[in-house]
């Protein structure tokens, strides 16, 4: 190393521990009559869309509503200020499980808010089990939520697993069928990704249980833009239901192919993005009658109230599966801490044995899990009803056929 | 039996076209940039995204027909393009003088563009799922259900593209521009303005990347974060063409229409992309001057 | 008495997590995580001059080897799995890469890592049925930060060896000029793929030893590109052909996204695209070639 660079390196190492410890210093300020609530969400990269429609405007509004009520009562009938920490994971599970340390371990926070997407809630478990925090997983499917919540105990799981969607839909089928609406024949196609996959193998035997006949089973790409050939091919299967396990650029894309070639099968259900407020103007104004994952219990006042709350203060409707979902679950927390106060131990014991009540309804957990939720929807008369579990109060009658686009 | 065989290869023939068309529509603007101004413009897909977004602000805004916007925004992509290469690039080709300097210096300057474009984006637009319903009914093409707004932007395709050709074969503006694509060293010395030059071809590549995108809009949705999709679908077919070769990216482009259609309609969907990076990667190895380049 | 100095900041450096809190030894890792990568890269890519956008397919693919083999073999043997098949990997890639030079090579590995991802995915889907594998190692913060600084010495080391061996003047000479390196009897073939096969063996197994932090993979998550750009430009920030460049270009740079993620996280796009562009036109043979040329004209002029 010649001398110049040597005092170069010297000078750069000073700045960078400069700067290292200007990142270290303390919590920003733990006040008493405060509390600190910290999230790390996508704010940038691929899962800012997901974080964008779901989880962000979910955790603003509650905060905005709470600190408008006075802020979080407390169980001496106090009520303290939110004051929020928030860091962008910009996507990346290194950046987030950092961002995780650095809320628990440097600002201290009292309450940590889950990020969105199932692979970032699993990057995030260990360390909120390590540091103790209740994790109200939210955005995260996923059939092994049992073998989760034994591995860490302080965890819930509130959007049940591909599994119980995929039974789900094959009940609503088997019911038309039985009903000789449609045919037994079924086209399905699924994304290759975790949710995709997880989906089509909960479908597979449930349907053959069922007595349905898979004609046409894909799986295609993540980042697959055109699906004139996989709608065409379906088209020509002669299945009357067509099931696609996909993300919304997937679901969104399907739906528009669809509707310009003039494939009209008498079911046609998408996943994710299907109960997205953007749906209807996607299918340019013929949503009725398609079928999609989650749902709610539309003539439900305390949902009434919150979509139009929602709508008021974030400037759109919130989607119609799991941002509702999100909602209960930040009304969960706020329940508990107001009987328990905001000791983490009596926190995760509170949330996993008292009965809540959210903008769902009654809520109690099941081995720290929610299972009462709505495995699939439709668009009814320019709302997304849920249809199924159909004997679940709220539930809406399923119409089928879908009257063509 | 036989005739639905008969009839899955006129689907793949008719679908796979169309797709075609729409990349090779992508990829045309690229093939000018790197051709001609020897910039590897690897924000391509932003600046295509950027016209995209632009093109629903305005029908969202004004209700203006796509078809009009696409007329607006074309011109507006030349004199973005022309400022770029005027302020980004040219201080590079200057300072690499004749040595392969250039090449890595635009990559990265551009992969700066990329992030900085996409950010704008992202702030201006939001990261949602961006979409609007323009002409998306079926028309029927020999009994295949082809959506109108794919269609259009096949013929946008079609006649950008033979216009092109036409032009570069034919005029002597188009004699100009091969001869720098071809020696940039010497065409100085027939009195050729080789930076003017570049910068034309830059901003006409800079417009088709607009055009690409805003007729990308009619049919599709996207978010702020697909910007490196499209880039990569570009070079995967101006690789496959041979760089600065508008007809083999036109041939690549549908090649490649009819390969994906064929993979995802005989083979499975699921290998289409895969099948896409190995074609490219193949003819990296085995013609690095593309599929359709000369020598 | 020149070894003086590293050994002293690398006993420093390793005993630093027992003063620190979790969130000050995340930052280590990260700091270390992308000096590991940025000086590897740099170990092929400094010297020659091809600028590789593969660092996410061998990181990825470390990553990803964990996923599957954690459960079946114990840790080390996990270890050296991923390094074979980084190696091997690296091998196949570079037989039938290194003779694509410039825009040609960039472009191929910018693909490659995107073919990697899917056809991992693929098989995944239809020969294993699953996507989405679980990493449920007993491996501490602590554990992972000792590895990859141990990893990270090698590297610098292994750098600073080669740069005096013969394999480094053939590799400067084949990044000047690969006609007269051809002409002076350097075998073009086997220097390249040496230097590319040590440099993507060592970028697998940084992707092996970061894995486990993340408790879920699946190949969208381990193969985000984000990783091959932030390593080109923090290398190419500090000086990629300088022993210590790649380093005082990652550690300065990872800690400023770091402090962006808090004061503007809409805004780290736009930032990190100011900064590849200002790289470029400001300083584009690193900052510490920059700061020497500053101070001879200081020194020339004084």
């Amino acid at each position: 190393m010649t001398d110049i660079s040597r005092r170069v390196t010297l000078r750069a190492i000073a700045i960078c521990s400069t700067a290292a410890a200007a990142l270290l210093a303390g919590p920003s300020g733990a006040q008493d009559d405060k509390v600190t609530i910290g999230y790390a969400v996508a704010r940038t990269g691929p899962n800012a869309t997901g974080a964008g429609i779901t989880t962000i405007p979910n955790y603003e509004l509650w905060v905005k509503t709470v600190n408008e009520a006075g802020g979080l009562a407390m169980p001496d009938g106090s009520r303290k200020m939110i004051e929020v920490v928030e860091y962008d994971n910009r996507s990346s599970n290194e950046d987030l499980v950092r961002a995780i340390e650095r809320l628990a371990s440097q600002d201290e926070v009292d309450l940590i808010l889950p990020p969105w997407g199932t692979g970032s809630n699993l990057a995030v478990a260990p360390l909120f089990a390590r540091f103790g925090y209740p994790q109200l997983a939210v955005t995260a499917v996923t059939d092994k939520a049992p073998e989760f919540v034994k591995r860490w105990d302080r965890s819930f799981w509130l959007l049940g697993g591909g599994h119980d969607y995929a039974k789900g839909l094959v009940d609503v089928l088997a019911a038309a069928r039985d009903a000789g609406t449609i045919n037994d024949k079924i086209a399905a196609v699924s994304v290759a990704d975790g949710f995709g996959i997880d989906l089509i193998n909960g479908a597979r035997p449930a349907f053959e249980e069922a007595g349905f006949e898979l004609v046409y089973d894909e799986s295609y790409p993540l980042g697959t833009s055109d699906f004139a050939a996989i709608l065409s091919e379906a088209q020509a299967s002669g299945a009357d239901s067509f099931v696609a396990f996909s993300y919304p650029p997937g679901s969104f894309g399907m739906t528009k192919t669809a509707q310009s070639m003039g494939y009209n099968p008498k079911v046609f259900y998408i996943s994710v993005g299907g109960a997205f407020p953007i749906y209807p103007g996607i299918a340019d104004g013929k949503a009725e009658g398609v079928m999609a994952i989650g749902g709610v219990d539309a003539d439900s006042l305390a949902v009434q109230d919150y979509f139009a709350r929602h709508t008021e203060i974030v400037g759109n409707p919130p989607d119609s599966w799991a941002s509702a979902i999100t909602y209960a679950s930040l009304q969960i927390l706020e329940q508990a801490v107001a009987r328990v106060g905001l000791d983490h131990e009596a926190l995760a014991a509170e949330i996993s044995t008292g009965s809540f009540d959210t903008v769902v309804g009654e809520v109690k957990l099941e081995d720290n899990q929610l299972r009462d939720l709505w495995w699939v929807g439709q668009w009814q008369g320019g709302s997304f009803r849920a249809i199924n579990p159909a004997d679940r109060a709220g539930a809406s009658e399923p119409m089928i056929p879908k009257p063509d686009w | 039996m036989f005739r639905r065989q008969e009839k899955t290869l006129v689907t793949i023939l008719i679908l796979g076209l169309v797709l075609g068309g729409t990349y090779a529509l992508l990829a045309l603007g690229l093939t000018l940039q790197y051709g001609i101004s020897r910039i590897m413009n690897l924000a391509y897909g932003e600046l295509t995204l950027a016209a995209a977004f632009v093109l629903v602000a305005l029908f969202r805004a004004t209700g203006l027909s796509p078809i009009a916007a696409i007329v607006m925004i074309a011109p507006a992509g030349y004199v973005v393009g022309w400022f770029l290469y005027a302020v980004m690039m040219r201080p590079l080709v200057a300072r690499s003088g004749a040595g392969g300097r250039l090449e890595v210096d635009s990559i990265l300057a551009t992969f700066g563009l990329l992030f900085l474009i996409q950010g704008v984006l992202l702030v201006a637009f939001g990261s949602n799922f961006t979409s609007i319903s323009y002409l998306d009914r079926g028309v029927s093409v020999f009994g295949v259900p082809v959506a109108l707004n794919r269609l259009i932007a096949f013929a946008i395709c079609v006649t950008a593209g033979g216009a092109l050709v036409v032009a570069l074969a034919r005029t002597r503006w188009g004699l100009t521009l091969r001869a720098v694509a071809q020696t940039p060293g010497s065409a100085p010395l027939v009195g050729i303005d080789v930076n003017r030059v570049a910068r034309q071809g830059f901003a006409l590549g800079t417009a088709l990347a607009a055009t690409g995108g805003a007729t990308i809009a009619m049919y599709q949705t996207f978010s702020a974060n697909d910007g490196v999709i499209f880039t990569m679908k570009a070079l995967v077919i101006v690789i496959m063409g041979g760089v600065g070769n508008v007809a083999g990216a036109l041939a690549a482009g549908f090649a490649l229409g009819l390969v994906e259609t064929f993979v995802a309609t005989a083979i499975d969907p699921g290998l289409t992309l895969a099948a896409t990076f190995a074609i490219f990667l193949a003819v990296l190895l085995w013609r690095p001057q593309g599929l359709f380049g000369r020598g | 008495m020149k070894l003086i100095l590293p050994v002293l900041a690398l006993a420093l450096l390793a005993a630093a997590p027992f003063a620190l809190s979790d969130y000050g030894l995340g930052l280590l890792i990260g700091a270390v995580t992308y000096t590991t990568l940025a000086s590897s890269w740099a170990l092929f890519s400094g010297h020659t001059g091809y600028i590789s956008l593969a660092t996410v397919a061998f990181y990825g693919t470390g990553a990803y080897t964990v996923a599957v083999l954690n459960e079946a073999l114990p840790y080390p043997l996990v270890l050296l799995a991923a390094a074979l098949v980084g190696a091997t990997m690296a091998l196949v890639v570079g037989l039938s890469t290194l003779r694509l030079a410039g825009v040609y090579f960039v472009i191929f590995t910018f693909g490659l890592a995107e073919l990697v991802r899917q056809l991992i995915t693929w098989y995944e889907v239809n020969v294993t049925g699953t996507l989405g594998r679980y990493i449920f190692l007993d491996v501490t913060a602590r554990g992972i930060y000792w590895q990859m600084l141990a990893l990270g010495a090698v590297t610098i080391g292994l750098t600073a060896l080669i740069h005096r061996s013969r394999l480094g003047l053939a590799l400067r000479v084949i990044g000047d000029d690969e006609v007269v390196a051809a002409h002076s009897g350097i075998p073009l073939a086997r220097t390249k793929l040496v230097a590319f096969v040590l440099s993507a063996t060592i970028l697998t197994l940084a992707g092996a030893i970061a894995s486990p932090r993340w408790v879920y993979v699946e190949p969208a998550i381990v193969f985000n590109p984000t990783v091959s750009f932030l390593t080109v430009i923090m290398a190419l920030l500090g000086g990629a052909n300088r022993l210590w460049g790649p380093a005082l270009g990652a550690v300065p740079l990872f800690l400023a996204f770091e402090w962006l993620s808090v004061k503007l996280p809409d805004t780290y796009p736009i930032f990190l695209g100011f900064l590849f562009i200002g790289v470029v036109f400001a300083l584009p043979d690193g900052v510490l070639a920059g700061i020497e040329r500053l101070r001879q004209r200081r020194e020339g002029a004084g």
